[in-house]
């Protein structure tokens, strides 16, 4: 069931154009990892997909009725955000703004949707702790918690581990892919290669020249072209 | 203890007490978003401008300033606000410049056209505010009382909403909140504010009135709400403590009340040390 398609996109700035041509679609339950170098227009597609930014041309279709507000998404931390003095409940009740529309305050729902993505995530325990006495990790985790109040199928992430030490990176993968196995459909801007590889079911590679296809066809055209991956599929599949 | 009785005994004093109290919380409420989005020194720049309309109202012979100086400094707001992003000039250096030459223009209006004997009298006044809360008018306390009840409303009514956008712009936006309007509010609420305090501190002080206590408060509390709330009653305590301690002492209003703010913000650094854990 085809969930998002991205037809004859053109990306980018005042005219200035970062990424050209894109065209692609994904399923609905697909783990698409979006790689490629620094400024190849990532977030910019991300920023796109979101509604964020106006493609400079092309369309995004969402199909079966996904609207805006229903989707997930775990931005990049800002410095804002280091230092905010808020609790961790405070953070993820306001993953509900959407639902809420205009109404000034949560109701009971809400709430329960709060706590039940607190408990998803593992940082019920954090409730009331101040946002920036929190590792970088658990910050992560209470974001991601407020990403999921929001997100009915699909979720977006922008580059989640960066900054994580190598525990709080797996945990966090880990997270990602039961979401993933829970039906969600996942789009995630990684630099980290190996993992695109071992948990993504599909790959976009933005940049000169655009890639997009499962993960196979991914390793079949880098190694055609002479670029192997770090890891063959059957190595990946060992380590992990 | 008898002088003060005396002195509420006066009209003129309880009017200067009742918009003290809510221009300092108004203000105090506001403050913690502005500090939090990195928007500290739009109240100083606003201010300058709120100065600068003031000039141009007087060389004008305006019966009533605040028609023109109030819409005045709503739309620099909104203009201030929209250059932050996506722009040439950044945010920062478009409010110390737009600061800087209404302050220029405004005292340069002042010298060229005021029939005042007094000039610089008249610029200190309307600079530190001496003693102009001291002369409101039942007019003139209406209309604050009118505004600042629009402003806690509206505070209110949208805090959630502030909040979201205050943590997480792109987040905010990301799941259909107009981020952009609710910025708009804040910088229209925040220049109604600064007219507003303008008669209590005068333009160059109200920056204070604005950043110290949400500072403050900071420090020592973990949670929005608290910070908030915390924010507003110590920003309402430090006004009053300051108005009647200037009455008292005949010292100038605006600086006595930010001298105490400056005293809570120091009392409230040495709870956060002692008690530890809380970085700045």
């Amino acid at each position: 069931m085809k969930l998002l398609t991205c037809r004859n996109l053109c990306l980018g700035y005042e005219h200035v154009s970062v990424l050209s041509d894109l065209n692609f679609s994904l399923d609905a339950g697909s783990y698409l990892c979006i790689v490629g170098e620094n400024g190849s227009g990532k977030t910019t597609l991300m920023r796109t997909i979101l509604g964020l930014q106006s493609p400079l041309s092309g369309e995004i279709i969402w199909e079966n009725g996904t609207r805006r507000m229903e989707i997930g998404y775990l931005p990049q931390q800002t410095s804002i955000q280091r230092d905010f003095p808020a609790t961790v409940w405070e953070i993820v009740l306001s993953g509900c703004q959407g639902r809420a529309g205009l109404r000034p305050f949560y109701n009971r729902e809400e709430k329960e949707l709060a706590r039940a993505s607190m408990d998803r995530t593992g940082v019920t325990v954090l409730k009331d702790r101040c946002y920036r006495t929190l590792s970088g990790g658990q910050q992560q985790r209470v974001l991601l918690a407020r990403a999921l109040c929001a997100a009915r199928s699909v979720f977006l992430l922008d580059e989640p581990v960066s900054g994580l030490d190598p525990n709080a990176t797996r945990e966090m993968y880990q997270l990602i892919e039961k979401l993933n196995q829970d039906g969600m459909t996942i789009l995630m801007i990684s630099h980290d290669i190996g993992a695109a590889l071992r948990y993504a079911t599909h790959i976009l590679h933005a940049g000169s020249k655009v890639f997009f296809g499962t993960v196979d066809d991914y390793i079949a055209s880098r190694e055609k072209e002479g670029i192997l991956p770090p890891l063959t599929r059957a190595e990946i599949r060992k380590e992990a | 203890m008898e002088m003060l009785t005396a002195y509420l005994a006066f009209p003129f004093v309880r009017y200067a007490l009742i918009v003290g109290v809510l221009i300092a919380l108004c203000s105090s409420l506001l403050g913690v978003t502005l500090v939090l989005k990195r928007f500290s020194f739009i109240g100083d720049g606003l201010s300058h401008v709120a100065f600068g309309a003031m000039a141009i109202a007087g060389v004008l012979n305006l019966t009533d300033d605040m028609l023109f100086v109030l819409p005045f400094t709503v739309l620099s707001a909104i203009l201030l606000l929209r250059t932050g992003r996506h722009t040439r000039i950044k945010g920062d250096a478009a409010i110390a410049m737009i600061s800087v030459g209404a302050l220029a223009i405004g005292y340069l209006l002042l010298s060229l056209f005021s029939a005042s004997t007094n000039l610089s009298g008249d610029v200190c006044t309307t600079l530190f505010g001496s003693t102009s809360i001291l002369t409101l008018t039942i007019g003139e306390v209406r209309l604050c009382i009118i505004l600042s009840a629009a402003v806690i409303l509206l505070f209110f009514l949208f805090y959630n909403k502030i909040f979201a956008v205050t943590f997480d712009e792109e987040f905010a936006s990301a799941v259909g909140t107009r981020a952009e309007a609710y910025n708009l509010l804040i910088a229209v609420i925040i220049a109604v504010i600064i007219v507003l305090a303008m008669n209590l501190v005068g333009s160059l002080l109200i920056s204070a009135l604005i950043i110290f206590p949400a500072m403050s408060a900071m420090r020592v509390f973990q949670s929005f709400r608290s910070v908030t709330i915390c924010s507003a009653v110590l920003s309402v305590s430090c006004s009053l403590i300051g108005i009647l301690a200037s009455i008292l002492a005949s010292t100038p209003v605006g600086s006595t009340i930010v001298v105490a703010d400056i005293a809570a913000f120091l009392i409230f650094s040495l709870i956060a040390r002692f008690k530890g854990g809380v970085r700045s």
